[in-house]
């Protein structure tokens, strides 16, 4: 398809003009986006054999295969590779956000919401708003179970606002690296069938911490009970998108390797959850001695100092 | 002309002789004018205006910066569809209101062992580098704004909470109490809400129509922290 007259630009857009430039090429026509793979048969889905069918039968996979092919062509120093990440429409990253808050069993979020348009555009602002709404909260939930106490001085606390970042941005970046080469050493060995890419499973962790926002502006309800009843909902949800994602990819896998494996995602979800639980809220209790009812050490370190 | 066709007759009868071959014998009898002015009128105005600046007085120099930063201040306190903020950009006014901002947001006092408020460093890093963030953010959603255009009008639109700030400090020299706090809370929200209105009015048309939200929601997100370190912030 490439010209080789100066004067005459490539097109790259139209499927009846490249036809008729060159009758031998394949080219690509997607009539409806709204048509996704929701509307098939939905109750007659076990875990296991429907989704090779949705993965591998699918008109919709195909294309999209062969759309991902094609679309990441300029290197990578140019602007126009970056913009291939954000290439998404304000329905899209609302239908991914809906797609992480309810997960339904037997639907792959990848496959479903993603389909090889991995967007940075979702992990990279969900992370900054998890940011600053645990940074906000936090400080607004320890202001209100201190209220009224004489020796009590407000503080902003900014410092916490870097930590939160880095805390975060870390989780969201290297953990799906860590998997991702996880993934990939597996897959040498054990032959999957499904293989994310890196963006992918960074989309997908992104995406999956949309919950933790309105649960830590919920965590400003100074009752220990209420807390901890939100984190085990949010880590459910989040918790079972994530679990449902990658259990496609570690299936054909040793059994053992592949519970530990989700055992693991889980677990480090987790951990992140219960750790700014901790570090960012102070327990509702009414004195403020070192020793706090938290398993966090480091908090009751830093808190007597 | 005459003696022209006569040596190209000569070389017609002979071998055929090289194009243009005949031209070195031509002679022009009669002068052909060619005479003219090759002056263009805007290169001498264009100097004239050059040096005309470069001669001014400095006062003139300053004042015309000044007033076009104050023009701009005016386009943004009365927000209404125009270019001239993204036409003549200039990041005078930002710097401007991101150093006062900063100033007067740092902690008193550097003694304070608890976390405190944000310090200089801080609000400027975080002014600056959410204008770049959100520049680059709606660059790659495919926006058709320049970089230094919207990091004009980020900047310019943090004037009403710049205002907001300098009023929250008059209020705070009052005596603390919930009143106090009801005023500043309602001050900060309506200057957060005309900062919003105000960048939208001139970023908004150059984003794609189906990612609007999309590249609007982080200058929500930018002018909401900055409200809140306004709000939360305490004399010490």
């Amino acid at each position: 398809m490439a010209a080789v007259d100066d004067l005459q630009f490539e097109e790259f857009g139209d499927a009846a003009t490249s036809l008729t430039a060159n009758p031998d090429d394949t080219t690509i026509s997607i009539e409806d986006p709204g048509e996704t793979p929701e509307h098939q048969p939905g109750p007659s889905r076990g875990s296991g054999r429907e989704e090779d069918d949705e993965l591998l039968g699918n008109d919709d996979s195909d294309k999209t295969e062969l759309l991902a092919g094609q679309k990441k062509s300029s290197p990578f120093w140019t602007f126009e590779y970056y913009q291939t990440f954000f290439d998404v429409d304000t329905y899209q990253v609302f239908d991914r956000i809906k797609g992480s808050l309810l997960p339904i069993p037997g639907k792959n979020f990848v496959r479903l919401y993603i389909r090889s348009n991995p967007d940075l555009y979702g992990p990279f602002w969900i992370c900054a708003t998890l940011v600053f709404a645990i940074a906000i909260s936090g400080n607004l939930s320890n202001f209100l179970i201190h209220l009224g106490e004489k020796t009590y001085h407000y503080v902003p606390e900014f410092r916490k606002v870097s930590i939160a970042a880095t805390v975060i941005y870390a989780y969201a970046w290297l953990v799906p690296l860590a998997l991702w080469g996880f993934l990939m050493w597996r897959n040498s060995k054990v032959m999957n069938i499904v293989s994310y890419s890196f963006l992918e499973i960074v989309c997908v962790y992104g995406y999956s911490l949309f919950i933790y926002i309105p649960t830590a502006i919920l965590w400003i309800i100074p009752q220990k009970a209420v807390r901890w009843i939100l984190v085990m909902i949010a880590l459910g949800i989040s918790g079972s998108v994530l679990a449902m994602t990658f259990w496609p990819a570690v299936r054909e896998d040793n059994r053992r390797i592949a519970l530990a494996t989700i055992v693991t995602i889980v677990l480090l979800h987790m951990l992140l959850s219960v750790g700014c639980l901790a570090y960012f809220f102070d327990a509702p209790e009414m004195d403020h001695l070192p020793t706090m009812a938290t398993p966090n050490q480091t908090v009751a370190a830093a808190k007597s100092s | 002309m005459a003696e022209a066709m006569e040596s190209s007759g000569d070389g017609g009868t002979a071998a055929p002789r090289p194009l243009f071959a005949g031209l070195s014998d031509i002679s022009i009898s009669q002068d052909i004018p060619i005479e003219g002015e090759i002056t263009i009128p805007m290169r001498s105005h264009i100097r004239e205006f050059d040096s005309s600046t470069l001669n001014e007085s400095v006062q003139n120099t300053i004042m015309r910066d000044l007033k076009a930063v104050g023009k701009k201040f005016m386009h943004v306190l009365y927000p209404r569809k125009s270019n001239t903020l993204l036409r003549d950009w200039d990041l005078w006014g930002p710097l401007f209101l991101c150093v006062t901002l900063a100033l007067m947001l740092q902690r008193g006092s550097a003694d304070s062992e608890k976390d405190g408020g944000p310090q200089f460093a801080e609000v400027f890093v975080i002014v600056w580098f959410g204008a770049v963030t959100i520049t680059l953010n709606s660059k790659l959603l495919g926006g058709n704004i320049s970089f230094f255009q919207s990091l004009c009008v980020l900047g310019y639109c943090i004037l009403p909470l710049t205002v907001a700030m300098l009023i929250c400090r008059l209020v705070l020299l009052a005596e603390p109490g919930p009143v106090n706090f009801m005023v500043r809370l309602f001050v900060v929200i309506l200057m957060f809400a005309w900062s919003i209105i105000a960048s939208t009015a001139f970023l908004a048309d150059s984003q794609p129509p189906n990612r609007k939200a999309l590249a609007v929601y982080p200058v929500f997100l930018f002018y909401f922290v900055i409200s809140w370190m306004i709000l939360t912030f305490t004399p010490q």
